[in-house]
């Protein structure tokens, strides 16, 4: 028998309020099915069972805050509830209560479960620019009435839907969960434990180094042109890459401080900070990362923003990152100086891409460049492993073929 | 075209027998060559009064064969002439199709880039004259099929005086299509109007709503649609295609990328068409720019009738402009 508990998503999280059932009792879970979804300060969260089973009865009810650990249901072994299989099939119950507490811009899609067979969801009819401008807006077309021919969502539509949302005041309910994507009144506040635990604890110590990006660029544009507009690589992915990269070379920047000591990881789960647009900061991880193509990892860096912005990443994807990246992009600054996410022991940062002057073999000449930084924890590496890892990143970064 | 330029007031018809003497005047290979060109002053009067400024000699009557004298045009362009073969029509023209896409727009490649044929062909194309359905067709889309050839349609005068000089110019085939409804117009040109280049579409009128994409008479069916639309708070972007082959598709897709919208109005017949193969280059180069499928309006797809309100009817009007890009715009 398993106990199916209320789990931590980060370092500081302490207490979460459960918001709602996705399996019935009765059904079978395997482990990885989500199975609820729980609201802490930094927005909502589906959580897996890590086992498999029968859902039994909820010991916790739907909207109860419970600290950590707190056991909310307990799932069953297959053969002690073979009475209960029988009611495995998903009842048509199951859809209406998961609809119910969901938060305004999302969609029904959000609650629908592994458990059940999935929904042939239904075709949106928009414009392919309708389409574009939407992702472009972070826009759900799902939840937008279309006034085109039959009901076509269009270009106009989208900039309305994305008026309304930023006209929209930005009060929390505090009897409902947090609307997706908006930030949480709680937010602010675990950043900024977590930030000052950082800074009080952890001796950070910063190098910083100037990558030419030319190479890598050119030899990015020339892929991308034989790829469709939405199979396109972004330049973030090679540099997410490339630190997965170095950081085979350098494996001592992957990993904890824990209990005094650098435990060093085997998986490297890269956190991959994402600004939410109304503000705050969430750094999933994306995992594996070393062991993922360029497209999948474009792949996967687009599902992890969409599912940041609309609230629906996985608790494991809150805890297990094991190093941090953030990049500024086009907009940003040109130097970042990160501040490590504990326990991880180094954060890799990248300001924006930008011409500059560069010289090189005694000759002047004009080259994008990226300045590239890590911070880490002087207690568990020093200067002379971090100057390895920047020369290993960029050793990575002008082979781009071997990305 | 400085407000300087002084300007003088021309027609169409005008403006392409000023090219033409331009021409003969400036390069002394130039001779003008078809049917009733010469003693008739050419069957449209484009070529009146030119027999006796330059003589038999650079001003030839041919008989009513096209082949034969297109073959023989062909032949001069071979010979290290620069000829101008003008066919009464494009119906007529199918006459000489087998010259025109066996020789003039092989030669080059069955010679191994041995001979090239720099021949200028001008022939009228469509309808509006009641000339029914032998004379009244415009087949100018059949020939932008064709690679080896250059097809251009002037519409304003400015195009009319200046793209014959730079056709004479390319070193391979060029055909110029003149829709015989325009002879007629009247304008301004400037008194030095010289040669304009024939390789880009040009926006006749700017506008951010939706973009029309037509060329030759049918531009001024746009034009005056686009300016009552704009009192309806609409605004039209007219582009002028110029050159259908070969086709400046960054001009209309950067349009379309502002616009979202394109509607393509082309007075050849819709199937297989100049229009179809537009709107098809649109969707495999422009498609995340459009907020709603490309629409076309072209001619009724039955041979042209003579009766002036049937021809109307058949033929892409000003209010099925209008009523096309009101429906698109405002969704309706």
């Amino acid at each position: 028998m398993g106990e199916f508990r209320m789990p931590s998503l980060g370092a500081d999280m302490e207490t979460g309020r459960l918001v709602e059932w996705l399996v019935l009792p009765g059904e079978s879970v395997k482990r990885g099915d989500i199975v609820a979804t729980v609201e802490t300060q930094k927005g909502l969260f589906e959580i897996e069972s890590f086992e498999d089973g029968i859902m039994g009865e909820p010991l916790v009810p739907a909207g109860t805050e419970v600290s950590v650990g707190t056991v909310l249901a307990l799932i069953l072994p297959e053969r002690t509830a073979t009475v209960a299989e029988s009611g495995t099939t998903v009842s048509p119950a199951a859809a209406v209560t998961m609809a119910s507490p969901l938060p305004l811009t999302a969609t029904p899609e959000v609650s629908v479960t592994p458990a059940q067979p999935p929904a042939q969801p239904q075709r949106i009819t928009a414009s392919p620019s309708a389409r574009r401008l939407a992702a472009e807006l972070a826009i759900d077309l799902a939840a937008i009435r279309g006034t085109g021919p039959h009901g076509v969502i269009q270009r106009g539509d989208v900039e309305q839907a994305a008026q309304a949302r930023d006209a929209m005041p930005r009060t929390t309910d505090s009897a409902q969960p947090a609307t997706a994507g908006s930030i949480h009144p709680g937010m602010r506040q675990a950043i900024a434990a977590a930030m000052s635990r950082s800074n009080r604890e952890i001796p950070h110590y910063y190098l910083e180094t100037e990558i030419d990006l030319s190479r890598p660029l050119q030899w990015l544009e020339a892929e991308n042109r034989q790829r469709s507009i939405r199979e396109r690589i972004l330049p973030v992915v090679l540099l997410v890459k490339a630190v997965a990269k170095a950081l085979r070379d350098v494996p001592e920047l992957n990993g904890y401080w824990l209990d005094n000591q650098l435990q060093i990881q085997p998986d490297i789960h890269i956190g991959f900070a994402v600004a939410l647009r109304e503000g705050g900061l969430i750094a999933p991880a994306l995992h594996g990362v070393d062991q993922l193509s360029l497209p999948a990892l474009m792949a996967a860096i687009g599902d992890l923003i969409d599912r940041t912005r609309t609230g629906r990443l996985r608790g494991s994807e809150m805890t297990d990152a094991t190093i941090s990246v953030t990049n500024l992009g086009d907009r940003g600054a040109r130097t970042v100086f990160g501040v490590i996410y504990p326990p991880q022991v180094a954060l890799v940062a990248f300001g924006r891409i930008m011409e500059r002057p560069w010289a090189e073999g005694g000759m002047l000449g004009v080259r994008r460049c990226v300045t590239a930084t890590l911070a880490a924890d002087h207690r568990a590496t020093d200067g002379h492993c971090g100057s390895q890892f920047l020369e290993a990143l960029n050793r990575h970064l002008q082979q781009p073929e071997g990305l | 075209m400085s407000t300087q330029t002084p300007m003088q007031t021309t027609t169409y018809r005008e403006a392409v027998k000023e090219a033409i003497r331009e021409a003969m005047h400036m390069d002394e290979r130039v001779f003008l060559m078809g049917e009733d060109v010469g003693h008739y002053g050419g069957c449209y009067a484009v070529s009146k009064g030119l027999l006796a400024e330059f003589g038999p000699e650079r001003i030839r009557d041919t008989p009513l064969s096209e082949s034969g004298f297109v073959g023989a045009g062909i032949g001069a362009a071979l010979g290290g002439m620069r000829p101008i073969v003008e066919v009464m029509t494009v119906n007529f023209s199918l006459l000489a199709l087998d010259q025109i896409l066996n020789s003039a727009a092989t030669l080059l490649h069955m010679s191994g880039g041995q001979f090239n044929v720099p021949l200028v062909i001008r022939m009228a194309t469509g309808a509006g004259k009641q000339l029914a359905a032998q004379h009244a067709h415009s087949l100018e889309g059949w020939y932008a099929h064709i690679p080896g050839i250059r097809i251009v349609s002037p519409a304003l005068l400015e195009d009319a005086r200046g793209m014959l000089w730079t056709a004479l110019q390319d070193p391979d085939p060029v055909l110029i299509f003149e829709n015989n409804t325009l002879y007629n117009m009247e304008g301004t040109l400037p008194e030095k109007a010289g040669p304009v280049d024939i390789d880009h579409a040009k926006i006749r009128r700017p506008g951010r709503d939706i973009t029309l994409i037509t060329y030759s008479a049918s531009l001024f069916k746009c034009l005056d649609a686009a300016e009552v639309l704009a009192k309806e708070g609409i605004e039209a972007e007219v582009i002028d295609l110029r050159t259908l082959r070969p086709l400046d598709d960054a001009t209309y897709l950067a349009s379309i990328a502002r616009t979202h919208r394109a509607l393509i109005v082309d007075e050849g017949w819709r199937s297989g068409s100049l229009s179809a193969e537009i709107s098809a280059r649109i969707m495999e180069q422009g498609f995340y720019d459009l907020d709603l499928p490309v629409e076309r309006i072209c001619t009724a797809e039955i041979p042209m009738p003579y009766a002036r309100h049937l021809e109307e009817a058949a033929l892409p009007r000003v209010e099925t402009i209008i009523a096309a890009v009101q429906r698109m715009v405002r969704h309706g």
